[in-house]
């Protein structure tokens, strides 16, 4: 888990944009990275290996010209978005549920591990088998790896609540789907969006695999179409456009999390 | 009226039965206010914790108003050193968060929030957040609380012990107040004498762990009483006297 999430923080972690001489500094770095590349490609190393910008860019444009990208972009985010969906909303009901009723969370508990510590990936034929080579097994697959990350941090946040707290509200006669509603779920919030946050690069990782593993649109069906057609520079090109969605969707991640800030619980 | 009936309390830690309370038997009235005394980690907070509800004896009965409590007691109000407030709750929603949880419609329920904390003195701070008060205003926002649900017993645990003099004596005569408008039986746990002698009917003087009743002193005082100089009385230093005789033993022991 651990390493998980430092890796999740380093992709996350936003550029020092601070000031404008950055910024021009790397937009310069990147020109100058795309020099060298245009400029080695074919000269030192293989154009078949590493292609060159400009083929890339013309790829890009070909495939917006064609339309054809908005397609497989809009798959990939809608089967990201559903299962991010799906995902969270089952974790976080199984986190409080399993967090509350102490008896269901150690009799799971063993099975619950060994589900955790399985590469989630591997799940991917047996959602093809179920769901078939649409966008729900993708969905399927996204949602289940970002069901695990949010029901983990909200069973965690539900065990760290102050039992003071609980049992105050039970004194003031609070039935227990009052405290679940009333202290539990509101203590556990930061955890749960916590979770949140961290599993939203997931759910792409997850739609994009499933496309890869079987199906006929999306970034990650075009990503390995064009590697299996030896087509470097299509390969490229949607690295890049993934890179870029990842991206915004970390920015969506941000504005959403700076507005839910007041939410935050702050220690006393 | 509560009956503390031979009542015994044993945790278990580990492999080792750790014993709170042994044979312990007090009856408290309905309206008095009752101090319990004695040395800290004596049993004193699992009393209060059995009267509540929250615990149940190992051993005798705890019976609240004719009936042996089962379960959680709801006629209740328990305010302990730390404040239970909900830090996501403004003060005003804190407040009121009892009549929300009995179904009492906003309108009503915001408008007794705000006389409770105008009573209390901290209005003005009604939209403030707990982290963003003074320990002492967290306490009168717990004790309005504790007031505006109507609880028929306040149980409080040393819940003044965090606060500075002069604001503790602010709080004591803000509680007699409360407690005698609202008729309000009041338990209270405390190592603090002075503050034992000064709000209490009856001040229990308890042993060592396993807590036992070591000494039930009367405080014949009269009320309302002015919690700034009943201090310097001399009945109040009689008592005093007596009372910290019997309670030295207590905490000679400790030392050894």
């Amino acid at each position: 888990m651990t390493s998980l999430d430092d890796k999740v923080d380093l992709s996350v972690s936003p550029p020092d944009t601070g000031s404008v001489a950055m910024v021009l500094w790397q937009t310069a770095l990147g020109i100058a990275i795309l020099f060298v590349w245009q400029g080695v490609s074919g000269r030192f190393v293989d154009n078949f290996f590493i292609s060159n910008p400009l083929e890339v860019g013309r790829r890009l444009l070909g495939w917006t010209i064609d339309g054809s990208i908005f397609m497989h972009l809009w798959a990939t985010v809608y089967a990201t978005v559903v299962g991010f969906a799906v995902g969270s909303v089952i974790g976080a009901t199984l986190g409080i549920w399993l967090g509350v009723s102490i008896f269901t969370s150690r009799l799971l508990n063993p099975y619950l591990s060994a589900l955790n510590a399985l590469p989630k990936v591997a799940l991917a034929p047996l959602f093809v088998l179920w769901f078939g080579l649409g966008i729900e097994s993708k969905i399927a697959l996204a949602a289940v790896l970002v069901l695990f990350l949010v029901f983990l941090n909200t069973f965690a946040g539900v065990r760290q609540v102050d039992q003071d707290l609980i049992d105050g509200a039970r004194l003031m006669r609070a039935t227990r789907m009052q405290v679940i509603i009333k202290v539990i779920l509101p203590s556990t919030l930061s955890w749960l969006f916590a979770g949140l946050r961290v599993s939203v690069p997931y759910a792409l990782i997850g739609a994009v695999l499933g496309e890869m593993i079987a199906s006929n649109r999306g970034l990650g069906y075009l990503v390995q179409y064009s590697g299996a057609q030896f087509d470097t520079a299509g390969v490229f090109a949607v690295l890049i456009v993934i890179a870029l969605l990842a991206m915004l969707l970390n920015f969506v991640v941000d504005l959403v999390q700076n507005r839910m800030e007041r939410w935050r619980i702050v220690s006393r | 009226m509560i009956q503390i009936r031979h009542v015994y309390k044993n945790f278990r830690r580990g492999d080792s039965v750790v014993e709170a309370l042994r044979d312990f038997d007090l009856t408290i009235k309905q309206g008095e206010i009752v101090a319990v005394i004695g040395p800290s980690g004596c049993g004193k907070s699992t009393l209060l914790n059995m009267i509540a509800g929250l615990y149940n004896p190992s051993k005798g009965r705890v019976i609240y108003k004719g009936s042996p409590i089962t379960d959680v007691n709801t006629d209740v109000g328990y305010m302990t050193q730390k404040d239970n407030l909900l830090p996501w709750r403004n003060v005003r929603d804190n407040i009121a968060f009892p009549l929300e949880l009995a179904g009492v419609a906003k309108a009503e329920r915001e408008a007794r929030a705000d006389a409770a904390i105008k009573q209390v003195g901290i209005d003005g701070f009604e939209t403030r957040f707990p982290n963003e008060l003074s320990g002492g205003m967290r306490k009168r926002a717990c004790l309005a609380r504790m007031m505006l649900y109507g609880a028929h017993t306040a149980l409080l645990d040393e819940p003044f012990a965090a606060l500075d003099a002069q604001l503790k004596l602010a709080m004591h005569d803000l509680l007699l107040r409360l407690a005698a408008d609202n008729g309000q039986t009041v338990v209270f746990v405390t190592h603090d004498l002075m503050e034992a002698v000064t709000l209490a009917d009856r001040v229990i003087v308890c042993t060592r762990r396993p807590a036992m009743i070591a000494l039930e002193q009367e405080i014949p005082l009269s009320r309302p009483r002015d919690v700034l100089n009943v201090r310097f009385t001399n009945e109040f230093k009689d008592l005093y006297d007596a009372l910290w005789e019997r309670l030295r033993l207590e905490y000679q022991e400790d030392r050894v």
